[in-house]
């Protein structure tokens, strides 16, 4: 299973994300749209970040968690690049999270873009054989 | 399936896709057409579907794939039954062009024009995660969001006589702060005077060539004139803003038993709590944009002073490219109020209308279109017919035709900075990579797109400006 893919898109990134579990989706879904913007080889994990959030269904859940790093990564000038989830259902789904990473340091890490938000346009969360997540993001 | 209608106008016909309410109407050149994606032109159905939306769902000639609506998308809301969605006017609320003019001829800035950029790259942040100069307080970023430039020129940003030549004075009306999220407010505050990355700049200019000497002379341009422009937005307040409240309007589709093609397209009936509160919230994030650049505009000042004395350094105008706004227009004979979603498109009013300001009242406002980077920008000026034909809208670019992942693979950032320095062309850039992505290259020519707002009649070539030097992100 290859972790996640890039599509083509004339103005902003499109990829797909994939998982054996939800939490897997989601991790990889991270995975994706932080190494849209660096090289993720190139940051070290020297703090962690801790996040929950709430929402009635799995896709919302997953555009909050997206939205949740891209709002992190620019209040915190943090890049990450280590994703650990863990779900849990009840009254709609519950996100802990724990992210690994370090200080944005424009000396060591360089950017191929910027991810200024995740849209809803085309976003999905499917299940056939395993779990997938289609997200675009405005960059 | 596009039915030409007239020279530079193709229709989307009811039918090209279920539910369309009105036809769509995409505004180029047959070369133009041609490099419109499949997708565009069904974004431009996709809005044609939503309620109460009136005469067509439109795209500007700059038109190209978008979320949501499409980049150049133009689409108006009867007050009663339609909608507003943050999908017509996207994250970067309020992205939009400022033109500044200098009383310098080109000959005595040229020599100067490295020294310039270092100068304006220090002064003014970009760049990806860059904060500002400015330490605004809460109560300061409330203040902001509330009277935008207004504020900036109060706290002594700028002068007074520059508000006349922004839209909407640069304070648009009906913000509503209790509806900017604590998460929007705490990216918004150290980022008040920041350009950003992407495809925003800084861009010192040369006025190339007129083409309407009574116009440029009432926008006080001339040939051989130094011109700075400056083009961003809201930055992170506005995508934060456009985030939280996409969440709330995805609910509340299901709450008002609204259908959508595409759930960027997330909207709710003008008039409930949720359309306003967002439209409180938009306001801010427009308001937020107008302080930014009327605070970078003043630091751009501050460094022509340092070297050519008091230069001037007079607004042109300032013109938003990304918001909705409630105007009235005639549709079949009958003047309504509408609520007028422009994403990537600028607002080209005619004289006629009572929101130009007075000083242009006899010519119509001045539309700018920023060229990408390396490439001329053009002033044109806002038509009656447009008011018409798009209701009183024009382009706000080239349009992108490549994507960024192939820009990056084809180009090497340094390699287009070699290649702009052979031009005489001076870049800045705090990330040399992120220039291949806006390489000259990836956008359609925007003398093309120009040519065909222009042919229209939806706004007339004013001036054509050529870049000498920019800063960006």
């Amino acid at each position: 299973m290859k972790p996640f893919e890039y599509l083509e898109h004339t103005a902003d990134i499109k990829f797909r994300a994939y998982g054996q579990t939800p939490e897997q989706m989601l991790e990889n879904a991270a995975i994706a749209l932080f190494g849209s913007m660096t090289d993720l080889s190139k940051v070290q994990v020297k703090e962690t970040w801790k996040t929950e959030l709430k929402s009635p269904d799995l896709e919302q859940l997953a555009y909050s968690w997206l939205s949740e790093i891209v709002f992190l990564f620019e209040t915190e000038s943090a890049v990450f690049s280590t994703f650990k989830v863990n779900l849990r259902q009840k009254d709609g789904w519950m996100l802990e999270a724990e992210i690994g990473g370090e200080r944005l340091d424009l000396k060591r890490h360089a950017f191929d873009n910027e991810v200024k938000a995740v849209t809803l346009h085309e976003f999905q969360v499917k299940k056939n054989d395993m779990w997938c997540v289609q997200v675009v993001l405005d960059v | 399936m596009l039915n030409k209608v007239d020279d530079n106008i193709y229709e989307v016909p009811i039918g090209y896709r279920p539910g369309m309410r009105v036809p769509g109407r995409i505004f180029v050149s047959p070369q133009l057409l041609e490099m419109v994606e499949p997708g565009t032109v069904d974004q431009v159905a996709n809005v044609a579907t939503l309620s109460g939306i009136v005469k067509y769902s439109m795209a500007m000639p700059d038109a190209h794939l978008g979320y949501g609506f499409p980049i150049g998308g133009v689409a108006a809301f009867r007050e009663d039954t339609g909608v507003i969605s943050p999908g017509g006017v996207g994250f970067d609320i309020n992205c939009g062009v400022r033109l500044l003019r200098s009383d310098l001829e080109s000959s005595v800035v040229q020599p100067l024009i490295s020294t310039l950029i270092d100068n304006l790259f220090e002064a003014v942040p970009s760049g990806l995660g860059s904060t500002g100069r400015l330490h605004a307080s809460d109560q300061q970023l409330t203040e902001a969001f509330v009277s935008g430039a207004k504020w900036a020129v109060d706290e002594g940003y700028g002068a007074k006589d520059d508000l006349v030549h922004c839209e909407e004075n640069g304070n648009m009306k009906g913000a509503d702060p209790s509806q900017v999220s604590i998460k929007a407010r705490k990216r918004g505050r150290p980022q008040l005077g920041t350009i950003g990355s992407g495809n925003h700049f800084l861009e010192i200019q040369r006025v190339e060539e007129i083409f309407d000497e009574e116009k440029a002379k009432r926008f006080g341009l001339f040939k051989g004139q130094i011109t700075v422009m400056i083009h961003c937005g809201s930055r992170g307040a506005g995508h934060q803003i456009c985030t939280d409240h996409l969440e709330v309007l995805s609910r509340a589709v299901h709450k008002y038993c609204i259908d959508i093609p595409d759930k960027q397209l997330a909207c709710a009936p003008i008039g409930t709590p949720e359309a306003n509160n967002y439209f409180g919230a938009m306001v801010c994030a427009a308001n937020y944009a107008w302080a930014n650049r009327h605070i970078i505009a003043h630091w751009t000042r501050e460094v022509f002073d340092k070297y050519f004395g008091n230069p001037k350094l007079d607004l042109v105008y300032d013109v938003a490219h990304n918001v909705a706004k409630i105007e009235e227009h005639d549709v079949d004979g009958q003047r309504m109020k509408l609520y007028v979603h422009r994403k990537g498109a600028t607002r080209a009013f005619g004289p006629s209308r009572p929101e130009v300001p007075e000083v242009y009242r006899d010519t119509g406002q001045p539309v700018l279109i920023p060229g990408s980077m390396g490439t001329p920008s053009y002033v044109l000026c806002g038509t009656d017919k447009a008011l018409d034909l798009t209701f009183g809208s024009a382009c706000h670019g080239a349009g992108r035709i490549m994507s960024r992942s192939k820009a990056i693979k084809t180009f090497a950032g340094r390699d287009i900075k070699a290649s702009l320095s052979r031009e005489g062309i001076v870049v800045r850039a705090n990330n040399p990579k992120m220039l291949a992505e806006e390489a000259p290259q990836v956008y359609k020519p925007s003398t093309e797109v120009v040519d065909v707002v222009h042919n229209l009649g939806i706004a007339t070539k004013v001036a054509k400006l050529i870049p000498l030097g920019v800063s960006k992100g």
